[in-house]
């Protein structure tokens, strides 16, 4: 009675894991899934002229995406220069000061962010900026981006804050350095490697949005690097090619999926490294 | 010879209204060591961090009564320069993480962006490792990062780091409570070396080392300074049972 009930148990045990198991492969069966199609269908199109020129017209052999990347840099510069200042201050400002009006509006406003769709976002930046100054534009776009990252460097500051032990704070307090002094010399650094994991996390989380450059970024079929201008983005140009008839430019797509894939795991993988530091 | 610098009159210091320091009024010895000591909870650590005003950091901390560093009042004076003529060390060892050995010395230097030459900086670092007797041990791995160091001497760093700061006075939470006998012992001669140099308050719990390390010893129980006098005079006559009990033991 009382083995039959243990051995019961012992395979209960044993099926429970091994469902764990099967889950837990099975979730990632996606990203394989995904990683072997791209690279299966990317990997025949790149070479270096895929990189480094400009797309040609339809009917023409060969042509590149380079006006692409250098349009998906571009808006990522922009957005992390608007993002990371604003971001980071933010996080600092909740982790010193935990409670307090301000402090909740601020949580409760990201957390709002957070859940807004990305057309919102794109919808805002259009109003706020393509339609004051008649144009799309780089700079809308990169704004509409940094709207997106915003929550994720708040949020990652002020985490990575919380963990900077009070006594650290205390040493140099104690040292009689100004409050301002010791944020900025002695808090941050203790705390850099988490916050620019932060901002690798939200390049990552933006780099591959398409939806709010529909009416901001716009795309652009030439090379531009005036940031008033519209300009093309990795993310623009896949969802142009992969929805056109025609069958050269849907391996195009495929090339530039492949590229995009790469540079996001290639952020995680930085992001990686530096929290292991 | 002896020079009373730094005084409480009435200091009272209250937690979001409660008050754990009650009605203190003592005085300190120029170049002498005053141990502080009373069983846990009764206010050693809010009282030294009154004096360099540490404890109006935090929220919900407030002081009533007075504290005079010569015939200054501290309260009248900016707390950046407080601190840095009160030097303090923590109860936990607590170097920059960031910083190498040599950095956390001249932290203070560094991070109040006063500038020193080269020679300097390297004159100042020497001398403060050496009076914290930590020199021979670091001198040859200066530039690798603090945190490698043991618990003692990572406590002689942030000895190290106060003493460079050149303060008056410097305040020691119990600062061998995390540190094994010999380290102890380390630091125990150290302060007998440093008086000489600056002024010593240091907070216990340890009765022995009080009587080892101090010339002055204030009794602290709830709050309040139930006894203060020489050492050698509490050790041998205490004025109050109270004081008597907790010297043989009886509770703390
Ligand atoms: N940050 C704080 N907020 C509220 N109350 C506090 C805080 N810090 C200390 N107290 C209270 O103040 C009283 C005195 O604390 P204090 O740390 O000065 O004691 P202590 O004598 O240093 O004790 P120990 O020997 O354990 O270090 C205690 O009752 C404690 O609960
Ligand atoms: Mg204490």
């Amino acid at each position: 009675m009382k083995a039959s009930s243990t051995g019961y148990r012992i395979i209960k045990d044993k099926l429970f894991i091994s469902g764990v198991v099967l889950f837990s492969f099975l979730s990632i069966v996606p990203l394989l899934l995904i990683l072997f199609y791209i690279i299966k269908n990317g990997i025949a199109v790149i070479n270096w002229d895929f990189l480094t020129q400009l797309p040609r017209p339809m009917g023409e052999e060969g042509g590149g995406i380079i006006n692409a990347i250098v349009g998906t840099l571009m808006l990522i510069v922009i957005a992390c220069l608007v993002s990371v200042p604003v971001g980071v201050t933010a996080g600092i400002y909740l982790n010193e000061y935990r409670t307090g009006k301000i402090a909740e509006s601020v949580r409760m406003a990201v957390e709002v962010i957070m859940g807004i769709p990305s057309i919102i976002i794109g919808i805002i930046a259009y109003t706020w900026i393509v339609i004051p100054l008649g144009s799309f534009s780089a700079l809308s776009g990169g704004v509409a981006l940094a709207i997106m990252m915003l929550p994720v460097i708040i949020k990652s500051t002020e985490e990575t804050l919380k963990l900077v032990p009070n006594t650290l704070r205390e040493a140099s307090l104690a040292l009689g350095v100004p409050y301002s002094t010791t944020i900025i010399k002695v808090i941050i650094p203790a705390g850099l490697s988490g916050i620019i994991t932060g901002i690798l996390l939200g390049v990552a989380r933006v780099a591959g949005e398409t939806a709010p450059l529909l009416f901001t970024a716009f795309g652009n079929p030439f090379m531009n690097y005036n940031i008033l201008e519209p300009v093309n983005s990795l993310p623009l140009l896949i969802f142009v090619y992969a929805t056109s008839p025609y069958q050269e430019w849907h391996s195009l797509a495929w090339g530039a999926s492949l590229v995009l894939v790469v540079f996001v795991l290639l952020m995680n993988f930085i992001t990686k490294l530096v929290t292991r530091r | 010879m002896n020079e009373t610098f730094l005084r409480t009159e009435k200091l009272s210091a209250l937690f979001n209204g409660e008050r754990v320091v009650k009605n203190v009024t003592i005085t300190f010895q120029k170049n002498k060591v005053t141990a502080i000591m009373g069983p846990s909870g009764c206010g050693k650590t809010t009282l030294i961090r009154c004096i360099n005003r540490m404890h109006e950091l935090i929220p919900g901390a407030a002081t009533t009564g007075k504290i005079f560093l010569y015939d200054d009042e501290i309260g009248s004076i900016n707390p950046i320069l407080v601190r840095r003529k009160i030097g303090m060390v923590f109860q936990k060892p607590n170097p920059f993480p960031t910083m190498s050995i040599y950095e956390n010395v001249i932290a203070g230097y560094r991070l109040n962006g006063f500038h020193l030459s080269r020679d300097e900086m390297n004159a100042t670092v020497e001398e403060s490792l050496r009076k914290a007797a930590l020199w021979d041990e670091v001198k040859d791995v200066l530039h690798r990062k603090g945190t490698f160091l043991s618990g003692g001497q990572q406590q002689r760093l942030c000895i190290a780091r106060a003493l460079a700061m050149k303060p008056e006075v410097i305040l020691l939470d119990e600062p061998t409570s995390a540190l094994d006998p010999k380290a102890t012992s380390r630091i125990e001669e150290l302060i007998v070396e440093l008086k000489d140099a600056v002024s010593i308050l240091i907070v216990t719990h340890n009765t022995a080392q009080a009587a080892r390390v101090s010339e002055y010893t204030a009794f602290m129980y709830l709050g309040e300074l139930v006894e203060f006098g020489s050492t050698k005079k509490m050790f041998t006559v205490p004025e109050n049972s109270k004081t008597e009990e907790y010297l043989m033991g009886k509770f703390g």
